[in-house]
């Protein structure tokens, strides 16, 4: 028997999907840590990504943030996180998580405001906003298409990374690949691919929604002009 | 009444410790260059696909898209889903953790390469039409030094994150430095070999990278002496 016909097996027995530790219980272990870690992260990156572009201030650490991170393997991150004072357990790896969560927000959040039109800025100072009320009024609401392409590419990759979770307990998706490869590849080999196709499946999905959303909150005359803007913020996540 | 401080036999659990990399230096060295070979051979595969694939899309503009989407696509699937997709063919080894960082790198290097290919002003394009060159003859001694640049970044950005990737080859035992941290946290949460793994990794990208730079300085004198 291939692996495919194994994967495809595994996937239609309904027990691999119900049991307690099935794929139910962690495909909502997978989404519950992601969801959470993705806040996490919004919390943090974007006041401080929205602050740094509006003082035009720290684009250096901007880009220092998301090469730093870039460098630090997911795994060490997952492995040291549980063994300061967050402790052994859900929260060590949430933070994890929200950690590689954080580059992709601050990133776009500080794009989002710098690439707003000077004149716009000086036009509403000249109405005589404060500082905090043309951040609030003005920067943040022309800075929404970033802020969302921000959120996706940072939702699709906590997604992504939570299946790392495996490695330190954390539980997720991961957990059926893992426990596929410690049964070895000729007995396991289904539950590997069938594990791998749902993890996979779930990155997608949560690509493809977002895309949608990311649709929907831009106003719709920016829409064409903004592929190439989310290109352009993009690379200042790598950094280019 | 003695202040004497008694003496600890225990070593405690330090985050770092020289007695641990002393004791284990064959390991950890054995792990760094089984790390260090794969990342290189890793970038070098994927350059050596990449830089033609881009080279096809900047000179087919049809096909940008397609290639670029494919690549994205491959960037979505998270890397221990690859590492599911692949193990079963190839098996638990080298083979298997070369290809799913190759192909990781892959869209890092294509990328950035079709930007730097696009980047060539169009008058030097024209230009170096003018002198007589052919399609071949522009590529080679026209755009592509003028992309190096670009190229040179994604070659970068990829060699970076695959340092950071090769640990997840864990997953069947061929992870690298990868190998020493998740036994750190198997031995009883043993913080020195985890923080010794970690920071060896953080290094070697920092060095590999380094390196990238010489060989981009050595290799477009006309832009050193310009800022950025």
């Amino acid at each position: 028997m291939n692996p495919v016909e194994q994967a495809v097996l595994w996937l239609n027995d309904p027990l691999n999907w119900t049991n307690p530790g099935g794929a139910l219980d962690r495909l909502g272990e997978h989404v519950s840590m992601s969801a959470v870690a993705v806040l996490l992260g919004c919390l943090v990156a974007w006041p401080l990504g929205l602050w740094l572009g509006h003082t035009g201030r720290g684009g250096g650490l901007v880009v220092l943030v998301s090469n730093l991170t870039l460098a630090v393997p997911t795994l060490a991150l997952l492995t040291i996180l549980p063994l300061t004072f967050l402790g052994f357990g859900r929260p060590a790896v949430v933070v994890a998580l929200a950690v590689f969560a954080v580059p992709p927000l601050l990133a776009n959040a500080y794009t989002g405001v710098r690439q707003v039109d000077p004149q716009i800025r000086e036009a509403a100072r000249g109405m005589g906003m404060t500082g905090g009320q043309v951040l609030r009024r003005v920067e943040l609401p022309l800075a929404v298409p970033y802020l969302a392409a921000g959120f996706r590419t940072a939702a699709v990759q906590v997604v992504a990374t939570a299946a790392l979770a495996t490695f330190v307990n954390g539980g997720g998706l991961g957990e059926i690949i893992r426990f596929g490869f410690g049964l070895s590849i000729a007995v396991g080999g289904g539950q590997i691919l069938a594990g791998g196709l749902l993890v996979a499946a779930l990155a997608v999905s949560v690509e493809l929604i977002f895309a949608w959303v990311e649709r929907m909150v831009t106003p719709r005359p920016l829409r064409r002009v903004r592929r190439r803007a989310a290109r352009r913020a993009a690379d200042a996540v790598t950094g280019t | 009444m003695s202040f004497r401080l008694s003496y600890r036999a225990d070593p405690g659990n330090p985050w770092f410790s020289w007695q641990y990399v002393r004791d284990n230096s064959e390991t950890v060295l054995a792990a760094l260059r089984d790390h260090t070979t794969l990342t290189l051979r890793a970038v070098l595969i994927a350059a050596l696909i990449a830089i033609p694939l881009a080279v096809v899309a900047y000179w087919f503009r049809p096909l940008t898209g397609p290639i670029l989407a494919l690549t994205g696509v491959l960037y979505t699937v998270p890397s221990l889903a690859l590492f599911a997709f692949i193990a079963p063919y190839l098996g638990i080894g080298v083979a298997t953790v070369l290809s799913v960082v190759v192909l990781y790198a892959l869209l890092v290097i294509v990328r950035n390469a079709v930007a730097g290919l696009n980047q060539v002003p169009s008058e030097v394009r024209e230009a170096a039409e003018g002198m007589g060159y052919g399609r071949w003859g522009r590529l080679l001694r026209v755009e592509l030094p003028l992309a190096l640049p670009g190229i040179l970044t994604g070659l970068r950005l990829a060699t970076v994150s695959t340092v950071a990737l090769v640990t997840v080859g864990v997953v069947i035992g061929r992870g690298g430095l990868g190998q020493i941290i998740f036994a750190g946290f198997q031995n009883n949460f043993y913080k020195a070999q985890i923080m010794t793994g970690t920071l060896l990794c953080v290094l070697l990208a920092l060095v590999l990278d380094l390196f990238l730079v010489g060989v981009g300085r050595l290799l477009t004198p006309w832009l050193r002496g310009r800022v950025g």
